[in-house]
């Protein structure tokens, strides 16, 4: 047995892990309460199973690419690091990038993850077009829109408790650069800051950076950082169309003591980001893919910055009306409670792909937590404000939610659970996230 | 086949065949396959040939089938500019102890096999005047040890046989290089206890393969501590050494 956890650290659980070779091996590793792991980026148990953990990053090949319809046939292990690099200076790159590169395939389809262009492209799900999935029952599947299409709606957002995703073909997009042209608007408070975003509907990129040790009437102020796909012409002069992604060097080699990140210092990193990002606000520039879309890629391992007893991460999404009152409520509490977040990110959603996935048409605030103290019963406060708003939490970032606030935030549950079922009568897929959350007890 | 240069990787389905072969293909060679199962290695040919545009062919291949070599080398399409040889087997030590055909496996696929393969292509490419030839060996080699001396003693064979080749063939402008990889995260070493530090990812080994053909290098250490910890091993005086049990 080994002992695994997610991003977040938090739980440690002993799962058995396996690292089969070949898709038949994979079939056959499939015994009851398994569930596929990818590159372990979920923060939560989304991918610990729990009897047997079944290791997908051995597959990594590419099975084939066409230039021409800009579409790929991958193997669920393949990471998106993995795709910029390969693709990008082809002149492709996935449609949908999240906060890190560092997920598989598999793992962005069974969250069906967004990025910073979902309120007018959608997420990762919208630009799969097929998946090979072996279901607990054993089968071998393809599904798509129009072949076993329950399947399909169910594996994207599904949380890998569908089956063990094999294969998938995704579209990906035609860009001249690995360049972004960002702007960056400085909001004094949250109003402003909801008014930028909603004023950047129109930009492909938006996302607001909020600084959450604000109190009073600074409370939520942002950063708001739009962007473009920058154009060959819009590069400083030598720059190569597409750059090159360094990989992490710096990185944090033990635990921190829990103290690191103590009041005192996030109120002084904050203040620091704030100041810097505000003297930026106005114009616009051109900025490589890697530090627009995945600042905190560049800190190997930086989840250690919490100490060994971890972190939660709580990402909620709001539907769009009566947002701002819940948004300034929590903003309020987690000011007073002063112990988060490193990294508080709001962004507008549109609607989500699959049966389960976690956009809705809203924003999505997401916040960082170390674990200690009183930390599990601030957040189910938290979830309470977020269920009478209608909103739902993440469960690729969920470590700790009630099945109460899951089942009042995804309406759908019920479909999916008669799906999985149909696919899994036995319930063989069964993760330690679904063991807390879904599973009949 | 284009203009472009091209490798042949013996052992390609192997964890460190497959990195080298991607390093390799990322640089613009075209990459041959070779394996006992070539349908197993198609889905490889396959990847790089998405992912890098280059031309990718299999080619069945057997280390402990000696007789067939010549056949091999000379129904290749064409004679690689770089051959590199990955076949190995690890083995189990104790049971080499005891087990004389266990015991010959190792030695064959660890120094028989890869010697005369690399020792045939050796004499194409003098022929020719060109080429360069890749041996990966191992720190294992370097001094027989308790734990492990069947696989370690192959592998000072084919060591000193590369260092024997590499002087003789410098003299016709064949260079051939010996790599020497120290721990590496593979299937063949899945469930060892491996020292985190001196432990290095497949695909770092096979960046350095390429890297070591494009600069002309001798003798590689993947990780430059292991450099330092085999000479250490290596001067070790026998009446301390035979003391220990690693």
């Amino acid at each position: 047995m080994t002992l695994v956890s997610g991003w977040g650290r938090f739980p440690v659980v002993d799962t058995e892990m396996l690292r089969p070779r070949s898709f038949e091996a994979v079939g056959e590793a499939m015994v009851s309460g398994t569930v596929a792991r990818g590159n372990g980026r979920a923060y939560g148990d989304a991918a610990i199973g729990v009897a047997r953990t079944v290791a997908m990053t051995g597959f990594d090949r590419i099975r084939w690419f066409d230039p021409a319809a800009g579409c790929t046939r991958l193997e669920a292990g393949v990471l998106l690091s993995d795709l910029i690099e390969t693709f990008g200076p082809r002149g492709f790159l996935p449609f949908v990038l999240p906060g890190t590169r560092f997920v598989s395939i598999g793992g962005a389809i069974a969250a069906d993850v967004h990025g910073k262009n979902h309120h007018c492209e959608g997420g990762f799900g919208r630009y799969v077009d097929a998946i090979l999935l072996r279901t607990g029952a054993g089968e071998l599947i393809e599904a798509s829109r129009e072949q076993n299409s329950d399947a399909f709606f169910a594996t994207i957002g599904g949380m890998g408790l569908t089956g063990v995703i094999l294969e998938a073909t995704m579209r990906l997009r035609k860009v001249e650069t690995g360049w972004i042209r960002e702007r960056v608007i400085s909001a004094s408070d949250l109003d402003a800051a909801m008014r930028a975003l909603d004023a950047g509907d129109a930009a492909t990129y938006s996302v607001a950076w909020i600084d959450c040790a604000a109190r009073g009437r600074d409370l939520g102020r942002a950063l708001i950082y739009l962007g473009e796909p920058a154009g060959k012409d819009e590069l400083p002069a030598g720059a190569a169309a597409f750059p090159a992604g360094k990989h992490p060097g710096l990185g944090v080699p033990v635990d921190l003591p829990s103290m690191t990140l103590n009041r005192f210092g996030i109120r002084a990193f904050n203040e620091l980001y704030y100041r810097m990002g505000a003297r930026r606000a106005g114009g616009s520039h051109v900025v490589s893919l890697y530090p627009y879309f995945f600042p905190l890629d560049s800190i190997a391992d930086w989840n250690r910055i919490y100490g060994k007893r971890g972190f939660l991460q709580h990402q909620c999404v709001i539907p769009e009306n009566g947002a701002r009152a819940v948004l300034g409520e929590i903003l309020d509490r987690v000011a007073r409670r002063g112990d988060a977040s490193f990294l508080a990110v709001l962004k507008k959603l549109g609607q989500g792909e699959g049966i389960l996935s976690f956009p809705l048409p809203g924003y999505t605030l997401a916040l960082d937590f170390p674990v200690r103290g009183d930390i599990l019963n601030f957040l189910d406060e938290i979830d309470r404000l977020v269920v009478a708003a209608g909103g739902r939490l993440y469960l690729a970032k969920d470590a700790r939610q009630s099945r109460a606030t899951l089942e009042a935030g995804y309406p759908a549950l019920q479909r999916f659970n008669a799906i999985r079922k149909a696919l899994d009568p036995a319930g063989n897929i069964r993760s330690k996230l679904s063991q807390r959350l879904f599973d009949e007890v | 086949m284009t203009s472009r240069k091209s490798v042949l990787v013996l052992g390609g389905s192997s964890d460190i065949g497959r990195a080298a072969a991607r390093a390799f293909a990322r640089a613009g060679y075209d990459v041959g396959l070779a394996g006992r199962d070539i349908a197993a290695l198609e889905p490889d040919a396959a990847d790089l040939r998405a992912r890098y545009n280059v031309e990718a062919g299999l080619h069945t291949f057997d280390v402990l089938d000696t007789a067939s070599f010549e056949g091999f080398v000379a129904g290749l399409p064409a004679l690689p500019d770089v051959v590199v040889s990955i076949v190995g087997l690890l083995g189990m030590q104790q049971q080499a102890e005891s087990d004389l055909a266990h015991a010959t496996a190792i030695m064959r696929s660890n120094y028989e096999g890869p010697s005369l393969i690399l020792g045939l292509f050796a004499e194409k490419f003098l022929n020719r005047g060109s080429g360069t030839l890749v041996g990966v060996s191992s720190v294992a080699g370097d001094r027989g040890r308790a734990s492990n001396y069947v696989y370690g003693s192959a592998k000072a064979g084919f060591s000193a046989f590369l260092s024997g080749l590499r002087a003789r063939a410098s003299r016709g402008s064949v260079h051939v290089v010996t790599v020497k990889p120290g721990f590496v995260r593979t299937r063949m070493t899945e469930g060892m206890k491996l020292i985190g530090p001196l432990t290095v990812e497949a695909s770092v080994v096979g960046a350095a393969i390429l890297r070591a053909v494009e600069s002309k290098t001798d003798i590689v250490y993947v990780s430059a501590k292991w450099r330092l910890v085999m000479l250490i091993i290596k001067t070790l005086p026998e009446a301390v050494f035979k003391k220990l049990r690693f």
